[in-house]
Formats: C-alpha cells, structure tokens, sequence
C-alpha cells in the first residue's frame, strides 16, 4: 500500500510530508527531488522506480503530488487515490497553489490522516469529510452524542457521500452535459476515427435524501421497452443512441444499470460528475472545418480556414473558438475575418478566432498570411491539430426536458429523467448545458 | 488566519523560544507552538528535542491540538521510545471516550508508534475497539491490526487479532469489511502458506454483497481480494463473473482494472464453447476503451495493462485498432505505449491504417517516438506478409527524408525483412547503401554490414564497402566488429578470389588484436574452419537461416500469466514480477492462472483457434511457444534477428556435431595451420575446450556414474512392532542401479534367521531383483547391514501415495509388514537429457493443464551449484539463461518407466525461494518429482 504521500512546489521543496510505513525513509523525500523534479529530461513516466522504491506523482499547476511505495500496489488506485486528494484539497481551499498549501497545512495533514490510513485509502467524498473537518477547526467538541454517531454512521456508511439533513426551500437541479468530439482527420480530409465522449455534470440542490432515477434512449433501452413504445418514440422523433460504454458516479447503483439499464441514485449535494459516456457510432459532426495552407516563399504561409454549421437552422451555437496553430517562427500575422474577432496570440503561437454566434447550416471563413522569420532552426514545428470550442445552451422547465431537441445536433440524446414519484422532492428549475471541444484535424503537412 | 508564517521561521535558538511556547498557559499559545514545530517537521528539521514538551500537549480536550500532537508522535516516537511510553495513558484513556472520533483516532495512532515496549499496553484498547459499537472504530481498528502485525506478528496471532479480524468480514458495514479484507490480505501475504483468508464459497458471497454496498476503495480491496481466490468449478467461476462484471461501469478506473483482474483471471476457468464466454468477453473491450479517456497517468496504467491482456487474449480488443492512434496532445509515455499496442493488434485487416498512421508518427518531433514508429513499421512487414511491400516503400520514402536517426532505424529494420522475406526486396540495397556514410550508431551499421555480407555477391563493390569499414575496426563496437568478421568471411567463401586478402587481415584483426574473447573465440572458428574444411565453412557459415520470429518482445507465457494476475498493480505496470522489485518476502507470492476444471476442456490445447476466428490469422499473432522458448534457449548467443547468423544457423541447424567433432580432432591435429606463434596462447586447448563447451554444453555429465543423493537411513519397522526386530534403510541409486540399504537389528533375546523379503506390487514396478540374504544367524544385540539390489521389472499397480511401496519381512519368528515412502529421484535414470529441440518440441506437446507449479524455499546455491547438484541425480540442465537478473533452468529427468518429465526452475540470486514449474504427461508424478528436487538441494 502507499508508504508515503510527500508534496512539492515547483522548486522540489516540500509541501507535505507524511509518511505511513516504516519501509519509506526520510531520503525518499529527496530522491524524488533529485530524479524527477531536478531532472535534466522531460519526464518519460509518471511510475518511477528509484532504488526499489516507486514514485507515483501527478502534477497540478506547478504543484507535485507523490505517492511512495516499496510494495506491489494497485497502480490504479494510487492515481485515483491522488486525483482524489486534488479533488478534496480543492473543495476546501479552492486552487492548489503552494500559497493555498501553506496556508492549510494543518487542514491537509488532518486530511491525510483522515482519508489514508496506513496506506489505505478511506472515504474520501468531501460531502462526508467537511461535516467533520473544517478549516475553522473541529467542532466536534461542541457536538451532541447523536451528532456523533450521525458523523460515523454517514462516514462508514452506505451513502458516504451525503448527510442526512440537508434543507433547500427550492429544490433545484441543474444537468450540464459536456462533450467533446475527438476526431482524427488526414489532411485529405478523411476522418481516420472520431468518438464522442461525454460528461454529464449535476448540480443538485435537493433537500432530505432524494431518490433520483435517469433514463437516456440509448439503444438498448429503447430496443427493451418493445414495439408498445416504438410509435411513440418514432412521434416524438427521439432517436436510440449506441452508447459504447458509460461509467458512473460511485452513488449510481451498477448493479441495477447491469440489470435494467436504469440510473438510480442517491446524489452527493452540490455538483459532481454523475456519468461519462462515449460514443462511436453514427456521429454527426457539428461543424466542419475545411483548413488550406499554402506555402508562399521561405517566409510566408497563407492560411484559410472555413467553417460550416452542420445543424438544424433553429438551433444557436454559442462561444465559438477556433484556434489556428501557427509556427514557431511567425514574426507577424493578418487576419481577415467575415465574422466574429480574430487576433494572433503570440504566446499560445495561435490564430484565436471567436464568434458568438452561429445558427445551423451556415458558413464563415477566416484567411491570414503568416510571417514567417527565416530560419535555420532544425527543432520542427510539431504541427498541433486545429481545434474547436461551442456551447449550446438551453434552459427548460422540468416538462419539457425531453433532451431530445437541445441536443439534436449531438450524437448523444438523453431523453428522459425523472425524479422520484416523491411529488415534494421535485425541483423547480432545471438547466441544460450543452458544450462541445471538437478536434477536427491536422494540418496538411508542409512540403 | 493563514498558517504559511509557520514556514518562515528560520531563526537561530527556535528551539528554545518553541519550547517555552509548548509550556505556555495559554492554549492559543501552545497550539501555535505546535503548528511551528510541525512545518518545521515538514520541511526536514530535527524537531525531536522538543519531545517531552510536544507529549505534555497531548492531554487537552482540543482535538486539533491533539490531532497535531499525534501527528508529531506518529513521527519521532521511533527516536525516543522510553519517552513515547508517556504517551501510552493518554491513548488507553482516549478509546474509552464517548466519543467515537476520538476512540477512532486514538486506535489509529497508536498503531502508527513503531515502539516494540508500547505495543503490549495498546493489545487491550485495541481489543475492545475491534468490538466497539460503532462501525467508525471498528474500520479503524482493523487496520489497526496490519499495522500491529507489521511490528510484532507475533504478538498479533498470540492475542487471537487475527479471529477477531476474520469475524470482521461478516460484520454489518461494509467499510469495517472493506478495511478487514485489506488487512487480512495483507498480512497473508507475509504468511503464504497459512490459509488466512480462508475463502470459500460462503465468505466469498459475503464479499460480494458488501462489493455493492462499499466505497470505490473498499471494492478495490474486495476485488483485489477476490482474485486471489480459485473458484472450484467453472459453475461457480462463472457466478462470479456475473456478479463483479457491473463493478466495469464503475467511475473510478482502478475499480475497472481490478474488476478486469478478476474476469480475465476466472475466464481461464470457463469453457469457449459457453454462450457466457463469449458475452463476457464482449463485455470487456468499452470498459477497457473508456480507460483511455481518463487521466493521462491512468491512461498509461492503462495502456500497459492493455499491452498484457492483448497479448493473453488478442480477441478482445481486436477490433479496436482506431482508439489507439495517437493523439497529438498525448503524453510522450501515452504515445509510446499505444504505438506498443498498434502493433500487437495489427491485422490484415487494419494494416492499410495502421501504416498510414506509422507513416504520419515517423514525422512527429520526439525522437523516441518517431525512432519506435520505424521500427513498428518493420515489424508490421514482418507480422503481415501482404503488407510487406508496403511497408520497404513507406521506408525507402523515410530513407529519403534523410533525417539521419529515421535512416538508422529504417535500415535495421530492413535487414530484418531481409531476414523474413529473403531474395524479394534486395533491389532496394542500392538506396540503403548510399547512405552507408551517415551510419553512426552502432546497431544501424551491424545491420548494414550484414546486409552487404548476405548480399555479397549481388553487389559489385562489396569487398570495398566491408574494407572501407575494416579501416576503424577497432574503434567499432563489439556488436559492429563481430558482424564485420562475419560478413566478410561470407564474401570470401562467396567470392574466394578477390578477398583472400580482406579475410586475412579480418581474421588477425580479430584473433590477435581483440580483447573481446567471443570475437576472438569466433575468429578462431572462422579460421579453423577455412583452413581444414572450406566445405564444412560454406555449409556452417551459409547455412540457410531460420526464419525469425514474428513477435520478438513478447512476454514469456509463464510470466504473462503472473502478470495478468497482478493486473492493476505495479507488476504490470513494470511488466516485472513482484519479486522482482519488491524487496523482502512480502507480496511476492508467485500467482499463477487457475487451470480449467471443466473436463470437456482437457482436450483442448491453448493453440487451437478460437471458433471462427481464420486459423490463419491465429497464427499471425499468436506466436506458438515453440518460437518463444527457441529464442529463449538461445542462450547467449543472441536472439536470432540481430544476432550472429553463423552462431544462430550453427545451432539450430543441427550443425553441432560437424563443428564439435571437427574441432576436438582440430585441436589435436598436428597438421593444422596455426594462427602466427605470437597470437596462439601457451594453454590453446583449454579455453577453446571450455569455450566449446559454454556454447554448446555437450559432454559434460552425460553418463557420469556418480551416484544421487543418499538419504539417511530411517527406521521403517520398530522393534516394538516386529517382536524384536528392528529395521531401518533407505534407498539409493549408483551407476544405474537401484539398491535398498537395510540395516537389521536383533532386539529379542533370541535369534533370528531365515530371513526373507517381499514387495507388494507398486507404481513403478519395484521388485527385490535377488533374495535377501543374510549370511549368518542374527544374534541378539547384533546389527547387520544389506544392500538389496532392486529391479523396476516388478508388477504395477498404481499406489496411493504413487511412491509408497509395502513391504513384508519375514524370519523365523514371524512375518511383518510395513510401508515406507522411496524418494522418486531413485528411479530418474541416467539417460534422462533431453535434446534441446525435443525440450522444446515436447514442452509445448504437453498441455498446460499439466503444469504445476512450485516453491522451493530457503535453499542457498547458486544456480550453478544447483545444476550440477541435481546432474549428480540425473536431473539435466537442457539449458540455462538469464532473464533480468533471474536465472532460468530448463531440465529434463526420466523416470525408469520411459516418463519424461520437463522442469523450469527459477532462481533469482540473493533470494533462496526458487521456483519450479513442471510438465509432464503424467502430472500425478509432479508432486514427487517437487519433492525429489527438495530433498536433493537441501541436503
């Protein structure tokens, strides 16, 4: 199990220290130091095996989080144990800055105490924590008997991640779905692979402990429900999406989605990841991004790139960015743009284009001739892929929140949710958001 | 508040000033005392004076300022052990609050004071909170107990811990069994043999229920622990598969991997023809998909696990090919790994992609990459025949970008299609060798120089291109100068005429002006060669090669399955067994994958194709083990794609015996042309005696009459039992024959005579082969020694223990019985080396349900003392090599009923728990066999 848990700033001082076996001395602290953080390669592994002992770290900012062992442990646990403890130093302190750190050094040793015990991790869902741990100091002192055990039983318990108690006077529930389409395209425009994956994000405001049910048309619900319901998905024109694979939130009961393709679930309050999901199949691509790169002289490149919304007409695409990657030589740069603003960022070496707006089946262009420095330089540009940021968004009333027409231009179509016949527990107000990351190719390769 | 000002403190005499603060009145005071006294702890400053002030905080009803007096404690206690003992009143009085958050922490520090004297104080709170009513305090204590075991094991079984911890698995909370489970299996680990865990299908079911109800981490713990368990049939592997596969849907990926562990592990079990084979390992792919859109350093984790269950099952993930092309923000250790990947799963089918994909990295930035990216796009030449082509185009352009390290890479890759398609693509040798100048790594110009020697008669100037590399000889890398030598003596015997010079000055080169003894050592045969039997060199030195392998980098099967059983684990992230990084005994336990169960399964052989699946395609990725164990026992002289073809083609040609016979009548010959006076060592004949013998381990041994291991005598038949008579023996083998020593004692007062002696009928056939004779009366108090020579010519029947033999004994007073054990390496007969290629040939015959597998602990030799101490029982090294670090024994032994039996020993230097596997078509012998080997290397 992890022998030790040591943080770091940027300049390989320590942060935190706390180690749990006895086999984890003092000089594992600065091996890690001296082999990773101070040295002179680009790291070739995040698992580094130094004198039999393995450093597992992950790195936040500019903030180094290592987990220390001397035995076979479960690789994967580790890292998701130090995600973890990212996600929880957050939800305290907000940014993981050595300044935030410092600050709460006694916070993060409580924690660690806490949520590592000789190595093993425990619960370690913030819900359960904060009723115990605060950063004004425990309160526990002040605390009845019943409060007591309420904080074991919800700690230990079935439902680690939400307290019992909890009161809104409006019970709200926000959905965002996000999801990025990874597309691999060849500069002759054929798509190599393309895969959508999603996040669907709940913000939930909801007193007592609800229970909370979620359908999605996916393929093989729809398919399950029999020909009784087919006219009238076909009227309601909801499509079934082939989901390749979905993933949940620990409080979604996997054994029932096993069962009966249903999400139940008892949510954590407040926001958390409640699904990701992908999808490879029948993907509809939002937009098209058509790039022409020409090569005028040793010192100057002509870029056009166009754009073509490829959705319904009613529907409004939002907070569109294409970044345009240029070389590491530009010395200047012209843009010229139907639509929207463009500026060159010299620091992220890229075109920035935004457009607030774009209803379906429209098109716009961008051109811009590149300046280039002549150069001698041999480091290749390692010509990044274009990429492409949108936001559709939508707000609805519970009624209406067949998902099928705010995301008709994405692969993914969540249908139906509910919650609970429990007429109280009914939230008033409930919000989509949908946002797209799109990839859509490399450039053309220079001759 | 911000607490950062506690870091800055850097003042001279702070101690002092801290330790007047520790003993303030004032709680605000102390508590900031203690805070400074922590970071100062942090950062590495020696705090431990300030101890006996730290320890006087510890009685405060603040918890925070208790919490961080542990947190000190937990720190230096270790330093200061008879101050720590001040400490031990506060924890017995804090597991008895009302509080369960304060028994809770109690119970969880103390197990974190390493102080051996404090330990015993702490069995009793301990106890109690193992008991408590609250689920809190009893999850702590649990772990509590591995944290005790883990500084006094002793103390742990004597309080009766590890009932109270076992009891815990049937608690209530999930948690507290979680957290018993990860104790339990830890502490089992230190204890291999005991069966601590003791899973059965009851505590099974119970494991699986909690599964749904825990944490991520307690299902880590459970799963982790679930795939240490060995289901008994496949009815119940099955069950159990039903009941993790919804853990795949889990958000946390270290769920999923464990959850996979335990799948891949139980799917061994179940029979291919079942519907629910097939289902689930439909059920695997997304799962193992969606690993790929976490974060990188779990991609990674990942993707090496990948590597493995793609090489265990390539059926799985075999439509995939897509998710693994790289992506241009991957990390450089995620690209690495799925270009890996690609290759495994390159198929006729996706070969098109895959080279167009090979073809866009070969021009990325990285080095590494772009180089692995080359390579791949060899190895796909060499794994899917109709690409080939493409694939020497797709290099020939990258050999024109001129871009010197894809040129290398290009060029050694080339020389291994060379290898695999020979007399097909050798048109391109004109573009390779334009670039003959640009070759500075040593690996790329070997390839070349090999290239210009295959080809020698095909290239016009292939005397110069050798000679202009002859120039720098001895600035050349070892691996550069033995392939030089090589190819130029196959221009000579291609093209005699013109290059008797070139071939002299090779052969000097290397023979007199080398350090290097294997180039030294090859001169010499080369020379020999030429100069006795230039037909004979022809035949060795251009013998017709065989083909290569296509995968060279797979994992060896017995390790693959040790590794997808630590799937998850570090182990597969290194692609090492535990042992191997792992210090100590602890976790290094050899897993191994269950056997089937199912008999309809037996017949089975792990070759046979899949149903529907082409049996041609079978064959392009799995390579059968004949190939792998080829290269494995290759010993040292390389594997066969880079290797010395001369070396290679000699040994697997079957060429040893013209080479061995020629030079042992070499060696003595007076007519044979020396090397000039000055080059030829004074003691000739012993180095390249024992050079021979290194290489290819002939003579040594066969037929040495030196007898096996000798058993003290033990008493079979007391007095007590036998009116008077006592006898003790044991049994021994010399020079092919079996004899049973006896020792007969009168203990009557009479004596004794007319002895005589029988066998009942027995597993091998073991029968008195002459009476027993005993010369004259045994008188009372006299002892009289025998040798009874035995013969395998008996009748057989089958015994239970195989080696258990009854014997009668009969004299003038009465007849008795007894039965006695005889160890099994009587019968291992002197003939019993296999040849190399029958090892191979045989191993990969017998099924792999016949191979069991074997600890032998505590034995002290090295792995040549072992070799030849098992020779001198007629157990023979076939072969030996070594795989990081670990010695590998490959031995055949045969039992005198014509049994042959394989062994694979394992021996990794400074540990003395070796470990065997063994095969045989008759696996009942496996046991006996284990125990031979005990009873021979431990005496």
């Amino acid at each position: 199990m992890i022998g030790g848990l040591f943080i770091y700033n940027h300049k390989g001082e320590v942060l935190i220290s706390r180690v749990y076996r006895d086999d984890i001395g003092r000089n594992a602290v600065d091996a890690f130091r001296v082999n990773v953080i101070h040295a002179r390669q680009q790291v070739r592994s995040p698992v580094t095996n130094i004198a039999r002992t393995s450093f597992f770290h992950v790195k936040r900012s500019n903030i180094w989080l290592a987990a220390v062992t001397k035995q076979n442990v479960n690789a994967a646990m580790v890292f998701e144990f130090l995600y973890k403890m990212c996600d929880v130093m957050a939800a305290y302190f907000g940014k993981i800055s050595e300044e935030n750190i410092k600050n709460n050094f006694v916070l993060i040793y409580e924690l660690l105490d806490e949520i590592l015990d000789f190595g093993y991790p425990q619960n370690s869902e913030t819900g359960a924590l904060k009723t115990f741990i605060t950063q004004q100091g425990i309160k526990s002192q002040h605390q009845t008997k019943e409060e007591q055990s309420q904080i074991t039983s919800q700690v230990t318990g079935q439902i680690g991640w939400r307290r019992e108690g909890i009161k809104y006077r409006r019970n709200e529930l926000f959905l965002d779905v996000l999801e990025s389409v990874n597309l691999l395209m060849s500069p002759q425009g054929q798509v190599l692979s393309a895969h959508v994956s999603g996040r669907v994000v709940m913000k939930s405001y909801l007193s007592g402990m609800p229970e909370c049910k979620f359908g999605m048309n996916d393929k093989i619900v729809i398919e399950k429900q029999g020909k009784g319901t087919a006219d009238e998905t076909s009227k309601s024109g909801k499509q079934s999406i082939a989901i390749d694979d979905c993933t949940f939130h620990q409080c979604v009961r996997l054994s029932k989605f096993d069962s009966e393709r249903s999400i139940s679930f008892i949510p954590p309050d407040g926001e958390f990841e409640l699904m990701r999901y992908r999808t490879t199949k029948d993907i509809i691509l939002p937009f098209r991004v058509i790039p022409l790169v020409r090569e005028v002289g040793r010192t100057k490149l002509e870029v056009k790139v166009v754009i073509k919304s490829n959705f319904k007409p009613s529907l409004l695409a939002q907070k569109i960015e294409v970044r345009i990657p240029t070389p590491l030589n530009t010395s200047g740069v012209q843009v010229i743009c139907m639509k929207g603003k463009a500026k060159y960022k010299a620091s992220e070496n890229a075109i920035v284009w935004k457009i607030k707006r774009m209803a379906g089946m429209k098109e716009s262009q961008i051109s811009a001739e590149i300046e280039l420095l002549p150069t001698n330089d041999k480091k290749k540009w390692a010509r990044p892929p274009i990429s492409m940021n949108f936001e559709v968004r939508q707000r609805r009333g519970l009624e209406q929140c067949v998902l099928g027409k705010t995301l008709e231009i994405l692969p993914v179509n969540l249908c139906t949710y509910h919650l609970a016949d429990d007429e109280t527990e009914t939230p008033e107000r409930s919000d989509f958001n949908s946002q797209t990351h799109f990839f859509p190719c490399r450039l053309p390769p220079r001759n | 508040m911000t607490d950062s000002k506690y870091f800055t403190t850097t003042k001279k005499g702070e101690i002092f000033e801290l330790k007047a603060e520790l003993n303030s009145d004032k709680k605000e005071k102390k508590k900031e005392a203690v805070k400074k006294v922590i970071a100062s702890m942090t950062v590495g400053k020696d705090v431990s004076a300030l101890f006996p002030d730290v320890v006087n905080c510890m009685q405060t009803d603040n918890l925070e300022l208790k919490k961080l007096v542990y947190l000190y404690l937990m720190n230096y206690a270790k330093s200061q052990p008879d101050m720590a003992i001040m400490a031990v009143n506060t924890f017995v009085k804090d597991c008895e609050d009302p509080n369960p958050l304060i028994r809770a922490l109690a119970v969880r520090t103390m197990g974190c004071i390493r102080v051996d004297k404090i330990t015993e104080y702490l069995c009793e709170p301990l106890r109690k909170c193992l008991k408590d009513e609250d689920p809190y305090v009893r999850k702590t204590a649990a772990v509590c107990v591995a944290k005790l075991h883990d500084i006094n094991a002793q103390l742990v079984e004597d309080q009766g811990f590890l009932d109270t911890l076992k009891d815990l698995i049937s608690d209530s909370n999930p948690m507290v069994v979680a957290n018993a489970v990860a104790a339990l299996s830890e502490i089992a680990e230190s204890h291999p043999s005991s069966n601590l865990l003791d899973l059965n299908p009851q505590s099974i079911n119970k494991l699986l229920t909690a599964l749904n109800e825990c944490t991520e981490w307690g299902q880590i713990f459970i799963l982790d622990c679930l795939a240490n368990y060995t289901p008994k049939d496949d009815r119940e592997a099955q069950s159990i598969c039903e009941r993790v596969t919804p853990r795949l849907s889990h958000a946390n990926s270290a769920v999923v991997l464990s959850a996979v562990k335990v799948l891949m592990k139980f799917m061994e079990m179940l029979s291919k023809d079942l519907d629910y084979y097939g289902t689930l390992l439909k059920k695997l792919a997304p799962p193992l998909v969606t690993l790929l859109s976490a974060e990188p350093e779990l991609q990674y984790v990942a993707l090496r696990n990948i590597n493995l269950i793609v090489q265990k099952r390539p059926e799985v993930l075999k439509h995939e090919m897509k998710v693994f092309f790289v992506k241009y923000n991957d990390p450089i250790y995620v690209k690495l790994e799925k270009l890996d990947i690609m290759i495994r799963l390159a198929s006729q089918a996706n070969i098109a992609q895959v080279l167009a994909e090979l073809k866009e990295y070969a021009t990325e930035v990285d080095v590494d990459f772009v180089r692995k990216a080359v390579r791949a796009i060899g190895r796909c030449a060499i794994k899917v025949e109709q690409s080939a082509e493409r694939c020497v185009s797709t290099l020939l352009d990258l050999i024109q970008t001129k871009v010197n390290y894809v040129v290398q890479e290009a060029i050694v890759v080339i020389k291994d299609i060379f290898r695999k398609y020979p007399n097909k693509y050798e048109s391109v040798i004109a573009t390779l060798c334009e670039n003959l100048d640009s070759l500075d790594e040593p690996e790329a110009r070997a390839a070349m120089i090999w290239i210009v020697g295959e080809y020698a008669e095909r290239i016009d100037n292939a005397d110069e291109l050798l000679e202009s590399f002859l120039e720098g000889f001895h600035d050349e890398s070892a691996q550069v100068q033995l392939q030089l030598l090589t190819a130029i003596v196959k221009l000579f015997l291609k093209k005699p005429t013109e290059t008797q010079e070139l071939v002299q000055q090779v052969l000097s080169l290397a023979t007199q002006d080398s350090d290097n003894p294997d180039l030294r050592d090859r001169g010499y045969i080369y020379w020999r060669l030429l100069s006795t039997d230039p037909v004979a060199a022809k035949e060795v030195v251009l013998a017709e090669k065989p083909l290569i392998s296509e995968e060279t980098d797979l994992i060896e099967p017995t390790l693959l399955d040790e590794l997808i059983c630590c799937i998850g684990t570090l182990a597969s992230v290194y692609h090492k067994p535990p042992s191997a990084f792992v210090e100590g005994g602890r976790g290094v336990v050899h897993k191994s994958l269950p056997p089937r169960t199912a008999s309809s399964e037996s017949t089975e052989s792990p070759e046979t194709a899949p149903a529907g699946a082409p049996p041609g395609e079978q064959l392009d990725t799995v390579p059968t083990q004949g190939d792998l164990l080829g290269d494995l026992l290759n010993l040292d002289l390389g594997p066969p794609v880079s290797g010395p073809p001369l070396a290679t083609s000699a040994v697997q040609m079957g060429a040893v015996d013209l080479l061995g016979g020629g030079l042992d009548s070499l060696i003595g010959a007076p007519s044979f042309v020396a090397p000039p006076a000055a080059a030829v060592p004074a003691n000739l004949g012993a180095p390249m005696g024992s050079g021979l013998s290194d290489l290819f381990d002939l003579t040594s041994g066969v037929g040495t009459l030196s007898g096996s291991y000798v058993a003290p005598k033990a008493v079979w038949l007391p007095a007590m039992k036998a009116k008077g008579l006592e006898i003790s023996g044991t049994f021994t083998r010399q020079a092919g024959s079996i004899s049973m020593d006896l020792q007969l004692t009168n203990k009557a007062l009479q004596v004794m005579t007319d002895f005589a002696i029988q066998f009942n009928r027995n597993s091998f056939g073991l029968a008195p082969a002459a009476p027993l004779q005993v010369h004259a009366p045994l008188s009372p108090t006299q002892t009289v020694e025998i040798s009874l020579p035995l013969s395998t010519a008996g009748s057989v029947m089958k015994t239970e223990p195989l080696n258990s033999l009854q014997v009668a004994v009969k004299n003038n007073i009465d007849v008795f019985y007894f039965s006695t054990l005889y160890p099994l390496h009587i019968l291992f007969v002197e003939d019993g080396k296999m040849d190399r290629q029958m090892f191979l040939a045989t191993w990969k015959d017998i099924p792999n349900e016949n191979e069991a597998q074997f600890q032998i602990r505590d034995c002290p030799l090295n792995a040549e003392a072992v070799s030849s101490r098992l020779q001198s029982s007629s157990i023979f090294t076939v072969a030996r090599r070594n795989v990081e670090g670990q010695d590998m024994l490959y031995q055949s032994l045969k039992l005198t009923n014509g049994i042959w039996v394989l062994a694979e020993l394992r021996i990794q230097p400074g540990n003395p728990s070796f470990t065997l596997s063994l095969k045989c078509r008759a696996p009942e012998v496996s046991q006996h066999v284990y125990q031979a080997y005990e009873t021979i290397l431990k005496n």
